[in-house]
């Protein structure tokens, strides 16, 4: 990729910005905490669970720390149409559960919803 | 079947499934009536913090409004009224939970880290396009200074003057120097950061640069944490590819290049001189300060320390303005600061707070408070140069200032609680061993003091102190604070200082009495056998690696604690509780 | 030049005025304010590692440490009050909690910092627990031994041996309490950079650092009836032996030196002022050959045994600029097996040669190479610093204050000015022109003083005017200040320029001789400056400034040597240089 000027950045930087509305994601926490804790098979489940079950338009994104250590493996889950809701102590089980009901029927899975107890502020006063 | 409403109920992390049954069961019941279409799905979450002992919290989604049900009727009353018929139930309403304002970690657990895209797509570089093309050097300075943005790695020294500072200095060359060698016990929020925004970093240290006349820059990280070095790298190697860190950063004059190094570990590298030994590739030792780095760091040139977190708030308060930054935390402390909270809360984790809120908020209502139905009984901020802060305190609004008047301090933000299982003295022993680990050993009152004072602690946990000792550890802690060159001796007693205010009367006890309280130092745990409730199985003298217990299934059996090495096995195998410990 | 800003502020409320940039430390010193310290030496940077030197200033809630904090307009500081010296004595508890309680067996006994400072404080005891180190000593270098028990860490070793003299030989090793000093690696100081300067001793402010007494084989040998012992001094002893016994310092005591070593039961008493002139005749010698012939520029000196040995480890391309005389106690050690043995009929086997030296180098010296046994046996075989030769006099119950004085031998006894100015850095030079001049011109110089190259300054340069020739000379003193001469020189190699110096004078220790590792303890740049003048004023007093117009070394030449440059000359008075590994495995 060629070095941007500032106009180049510009136009980059709105590009980006416009947000796919039309797309499910699945985002796991993959800090060291949540490696730990097992996110990384986490992740192939989920991997695999989208593949298994030929989804299109659904896009598995790694993140880093959501800050609730002590429900790792953490994964935050965005249907369109929904609200966003994050998931603790996601096992690969959970992972497959997680894809089966709610990205798939958008049925909550019980017993692992967390509460996200922060605002975005990037997105203050929108 | 499609669901488009959501009912949460919230239970704490500890609690079953089953605690909310009755609710779960009324809302069920009642939408089984009211939505035959079965629209509203009813499910079980768990919340962070501290329930509210009379009631249950519930959220309706995609409406995000809470409410608080005492009763099942009230249940019935949010599905009659809110559900169907779409009437607000202000009586039952509840305030969400989100005293956490994260502006440290807006990015992190949101954005992929090894996708500088992602980072663009939010703000990212806008803060260094903005400074490079549109103000001064002196204008960032200060938009920082009136930001009153403090250091984050512990003193709380300002910002804005730490680079005024550096730019006033004289130097053909100067550099930024990020300080990444977070070592407190139970800290982990510089890690957390670095592995989900490593970009934040990198476009701050640039706009340093670039406001103090730097052309290079050093993230110094623990050599421990491999994942945020290899966040780091890609970061930077996307950000140089982009054109957005290198030679003439995004078209400008002005251009700026960052190199990893690595510590080794050693947590007095994280005192700035220390530091820059270190990243020189000399002994980690402190040197004296003046002159400061500001003036003679890196190379013998002005270089400009900041700690990760410190770093973190740079672009935003570029893009939001220093005066959106100022209104958040209190008079001298602005903005927000990270804690790593650990210990024995119920939920352990990442913790973004505005200055100013309680210590008690911070354990109660976002980690959720004590588990395992026991008591708080103090916390420890600073790390192993903070202090302990009791009960009584819990309601202070945290500030630099305020945590120093309590005799602990800021410190990184690690935060560790205890509950009435931790022993004082245990804890005490705990971070002085760590001091003294981590003394450099260059300077007599840290090098000497520190292994004095854990000689004492291990003595008087071993049942072998004196009252005198006390004084004696007085006199030493007082003199590390006084004769030590750097921090690290200069707060290695603060635990201990602090423990003998509020807890002296453990100490006494372990002191006077031979007593530990809560059962932590074996030393002083005698076993004995209860007659009564023993059923003369013999497991405990089988099982006893010391052989201290003697007698059999006719006489019964009996402990000799001379002979006893406290290791607890008795106590654990005894199917019958007939073991006492105390 | 701008000039230096002046600070105005108080000390104990008395009033001083300094320039920016001083101490507290210094300037409460000023004033006659002493605060303790035992890790701040006024030659090296501050460590700030004993927290003795601890202070009150106005304002601010810490104490400070004075050694290393600038006084400030306005300040106001205390240095002593109830609360500080209840600090201080706890510090220095904690400092004794973790050494030797052994003063009677010390090195340093009766002159110790730690000592001097704990009988101050009253200390009677330490009321803490007590951490008694038992790490080996390291003899390895068989001149400067290390007592790691004995450290307290104050780093003035490490300072001096790195930032003076650019050896990094030693070095802190390990962590917290488990500190000490010792060579990177944890090896034997033999087998690190150590050039055995003996900086470190000189400098240490305990008995952790000490020089290898060998003042017992002296006695023994005296005490032999078999052995027929000779004994010289270095300039350097003279003007500081006499610190040891109440004198002022550069007190100049020559005679009563011979008188002392004579008592002791030296059968014969050289002076190696002597054998330096007969350096002189060498090495202007050889430098008017290489300059007149085209030979490798600059000749560098190589009288001093620790640059020597710095050079064979770190300058090794150096080599051919080397002089290759040795220096004035290996000649006089050579000379007296064969000249004076052959003269006397004293067989050399029979001949102890001991040397009574400013330096602890020159131990290590005498076997250097074989070339240190030109006479067939070992030229010289003891070396006694000026340190032991005090104690040594003190033993031998010699009121050598009530002495009066003796002359030397005269065979290798008589010196000129030329010679004595060994003692003090620029001296070798300013001896060498001297006589180099004369070699040239065939007169003596009007004005025999040299002045470029006199003095503390760590670099001085200087051009010689020999009747319309220019020679360019330089002169260096703590190595560390060799690598700045050095470098010109290479890069005008690599350039293929004319060197810039022609002629280059390096002595190990700052302040030359008189600065030595084995001289009495407590230099500081007052006492190099004093014993410096004491021996230029042996100089002056010298009716004969020039080494050629020694009439003993015309005899000596005339009855044995020959020519100067001469093989038998060569031979007896010459070495060669080898590259040598910097560590040695």
């Amino acid at each position: 990729m060629s070095k941007l000027n500032r106009e180049q950045f510009r136009s980059l930087r709105e590009k980006l910005k416009a947000v796919n509305e039309q797309q499910t994601e699945i985002i796991v926490g993959l800090g060291s905490c949540g490696i730990a804790a097992g996110a990384a098979r986490t992740f192939d489940a989920f991997q695999k669970e989208i593949k298994a079950k030929s989804l299109t338009g659904v896009v598995l994104r790694r993140t880093g720390c959501m800050g609730l250590c002590a429900s790792e493996p953490t994964v935050e889950i965005k249907v369109p149409g929904m609200a966003d809701i994050i998931y603790g102590w996601v096992t690969p089980e959970v992972a497959r559960d997680i894809v089966q009901k709610h990205v798939m029927r958008q049925i909550l899975v019980s017993n692992c919803i967390q509460d996200k107890t922060f605002k975005d502020i990037l997105k203050e006063g929108e | 079947m499609s669901f488009n409403r959501y009912i949460l109920i919230y239970r704490e992390s500890d609690a079953g499934v089953d605690k909310n049954e009755n609710l779960f069961d009324a809302f069920m019941k009642e939408l089984g009536e009211k939505d035959p279409s079965n629209s509203v799905q009813v499910v079980d979450a768990v919340m962070n913090g501290k329930a509210d002992p009379d009631s249950t919290l519930v959220k309706i989604i995609p409406d995000n409004i809470y409410f608080k049900c005492k009763d099942p009727v009230d249940a019935i009353k949010i599905v009659d009224d809110f559900i169907i018929k779409n009437n607000p139930v202000k009586k039952l309403e509840a305030a969400a939970n989100n005293i956490q304002y994260r502006i440290v970690l807006r990015n992190c657990g949101v954005i992929d880290p090894e996708n500088i895209n992602e980072y663009i797509a939010r703000e990212g570089y806008s803060a260094l396009e903005k400074v490079l093309f549109d103000m001064t050097p002196d204008e960032v300075i200060a938009e920082i200074k009136k930001s009153g943005l403090r250091g984050r790695g512990g003193a709380g020294f300002p910002t804005g003057n730490k680079w005024a500072f550096t730019q006033q200095a004289v130097g053909d060359v100067k550099y930024v120097v990020c300080n990444a060698d977070e070592g407190d016990p139970g800290a982990y929020m510089d890690r957390s950061t670095l592995e989900g925004d490593p970009n934040s970093i990198i476009e701050a240290m640039a706009i340093a640069g670039y406001a103090v006349g730097a052309s290079k820059g050093y993230i110094y990280i623990r050599a421990e944490y491999p994942l945020a070095i290899k966040r780091l790298e890609i970061a930077i190697s996307q950000a140089t590819e982009m054109g957005l860190m290198g030679k003439n950063i995004m078209g400008s004059d002005f251009s700026f290049e960052i190199e990893i190094r690595y510590g080794a570990g050693a947590f007095v590298c994280g005192e700035e001189t220390a530091l820059l030994a270190s990243l020189q590739g000399e002994r980690g030792m402190p040197k004296p300060r003046p002159p400061f780095p500001a003036v003679k760091g890196l190379w013998g040139k002005p270089t400009v320390i900041n700690n990760v977190e410190t770093l973190a708030n740079i672009p935003v308060i570029i893009i939001k303005g220093s005066d959106w930054f100022n209104r958040i935390g209190t008079e001298k402390s602005k903005g927000t600061k990270v804690f790593a909270v650990t210990g024995k809360v119920k939920n352990s984790g990442l913790v973004e707070v505005p200055m100013g809120t309680t210590l008690r908020d911070i354990i109660f209502t976002v980690s959720g408070g004590i588990g395992n139905n026991r008591k708080f009984k103090a916390v420890q901020t600073g790390g192993p140069s903070g202090g302990v802060i009791p009960e009584k305190f819990l309601d202070t609004p945290i500030d630099y200032e305020n945590l120093v008047a309590l005799g602990s301090m800021m410190g990184s933000g690690g935060m560790i609680v205890m509950d009435e299982d931790d022993c004082m003295v245990d804890v005490n022993k705990f971070y002085l061993q760590f001091s003294v680990d981590e003394s450099c050993g260059k300077c007599a009152p840290c090098r000497l003091g520190g292994r004095q004072l854990l000689t004492y602690l291990q003595d008087i946990a071993k049942g072998n102190g004196d009252l005198k000792d006390i004084d004696k550890m007085k006199r030493i802690g007082n003199a590390m604070q006084k004769a030590s060159l750097c921090g690290l001796g200069q707060t290695t007693s603060n635990p201990i200082q602090s423990a003998l205010k509020y807890f002296y009367d453990e100490y006494e006890e372990h002191i006077v009495h031979k007593k530990c309280r809560a059962g932590k130092c074996l030393e002083l745990l005698t076993y004995t056998i209860n007659p009564e409730k023993c059923s003369r199985c013999g497991i405990c003298k089988r099982v006893c690696p010391a052989s201290a217990i003697s007698g059999d299934r006719e006489s019964g059996f009996a402990i000799d604690n001379a002979v006893c090495i406290k290791c607890g096995e008795c106590y654990n195998r005894c199917k019958f509780d007939a073991i006492d410990r105390g | 030049m701008t000039e230096t800003k002046m600070i105005k502020a108080k000390i104990n409320d008395i009033p001083v005025e300094v320039p920016a940039g001083t101490t507290i430390l210094d300037a409460a010193r000023k004033i006659h304010v002493n605060i303790p310290t035992l890790c701040k030496h006024p030659d090296l940077n501050a460590t700030a590692g004993c927290g003795i030197c601890i202070v009150k200033v106005k304002g601010s809630n810490k104490l400070l440490r004075s050694c290393c904090t600038d006084i400030s307009e306005g300040m106001e500081v205390t240095t002593h009050d109830s609360e500080i010296i209840q600090v201080r004595k706890t510090v220095l508890e904690l400092i004794l909690s973790n050494h030797p309680d052994d003063c009677l067996h010390c090195g340093r006994n009766t002159n110790c910092e730690l000592q001097n400072l704990a009988a101050h404080f009253v200390i009677r005891g330490v009321p803490f627990h007590t951490y008694k180190n038992s790490l080996p000593k390291d003899f390895s270098t068989g001149n400067i031994v290390l007592v790691p028990n004995k450290c307290i860490l104050c780093g003035r070793c490490v300072d001096v041996c790195q930032n003076i003299q650019n050896v990094w030989a030693l070095n802190f090793v390990g962590r917290g309490i488990s500190t000490r000093i010792a060579p990177a690696g944890d090896i034997l100081l033999a087998d690190s950079p150590c050039v055995r300067c003996g900086q470190c001793a000189a400098h240490c402010p305990t008995g952790a650092i000490v020089e290898y007494d060998n003042t017992y084989d002296v006695w023994h040998a005296l005490h032999d009836k078999d052995k027929y012992c000779i004994v010289q001094i270095a300039p350097a002893v003279r003007v500081a032996i006499g610190e040891a016994f109440g004198y002022e310092p550069g007190e100049l005591l020559t005679n009563k030196l011979y008188a002392v070593l004579k008592k002791l039961g030296f059968k014969t008493v050289f002076d190696t002022n002597f054998s330096a002139d007969v350096t002189i005749i060498e090495e202007a010698t050889e430098f008017v050959s290489r300059f007149t012939t085209g030979g490798t520029l600059p000749l560098i000196t190589s009288c001093c045994p620790s640059w020597v040995d710095f050079m064979e480890k770190y300058q090794i391309d150096m080599i051919d600029h080397f002089s290759t005389c040795k220096s004035p106690q290996q000649m006089m050690g050579a000379l007296t097996k064969t000249y004076f043995a052959e003269k006397e009929g004293i067989d050399p086997k029979k001949i102890f040669m001991v040397s009574i030296m400013p330096c602890t180098a020159k131990k290590y010296e005498i076997s250097r190479t074989k070339d240190m046994s030109a006479s067939g046996i070992q030229d010289t075989d003891a070396v006694l610093t000026t340190r032991e030769l005090s104690r040594m006099i003190k033993q031998s119950g010699i009121d050598f204050k009530n002495l009066p004085g003796d002359d030397p031998d005269h065979i290798m006894g008589d010196y000129s000015g030329a010679g004595t100015i060994f003692a003090a850095t620029g001296g070798v030079m300013e001896a060498a022109i001297r006589t180099a001049y004369h070699y040239v011109t065939g007169e003596n110089l009007k004005d025999v003083n040299v002045e470029a190259v006199r003095g503390l300054k760590g670099v001085k340069e200087g051009v010689i005017d020999i009747k319309g020739t220019k020679v360019k000379v330089a002169v260096a003193h703590g190595l560390g200040n060799v690598e700045y001469v050095l470098n010109k020189v290479k890069e005008a190699k690599l350039k293929g320029e004319e060197p810039p110096y022609h002629f280059i004078e390096v002595m190990a220790c700052p302040g030359g001789c008189v600065g030595g590792g084995g001289q009495p303890y407590g230099v500081t740049d007052y006492l190099r400056t004093e014993r410096a003048a004491g021996i230029y004023k042996d100089d002056v007093d010298q009716e004969i400034r020039c080494s050629h117009d020694n009439p003993m070394i015309k005899k000596l030449y005339q009855e044995y040597l020959g020519e100067p440059g001469s093989k038998k000359a060569h031979h007896l008075l010459h070495t060669h240089y080898e590259p040598k590994p910097v560590y040695i495995k």
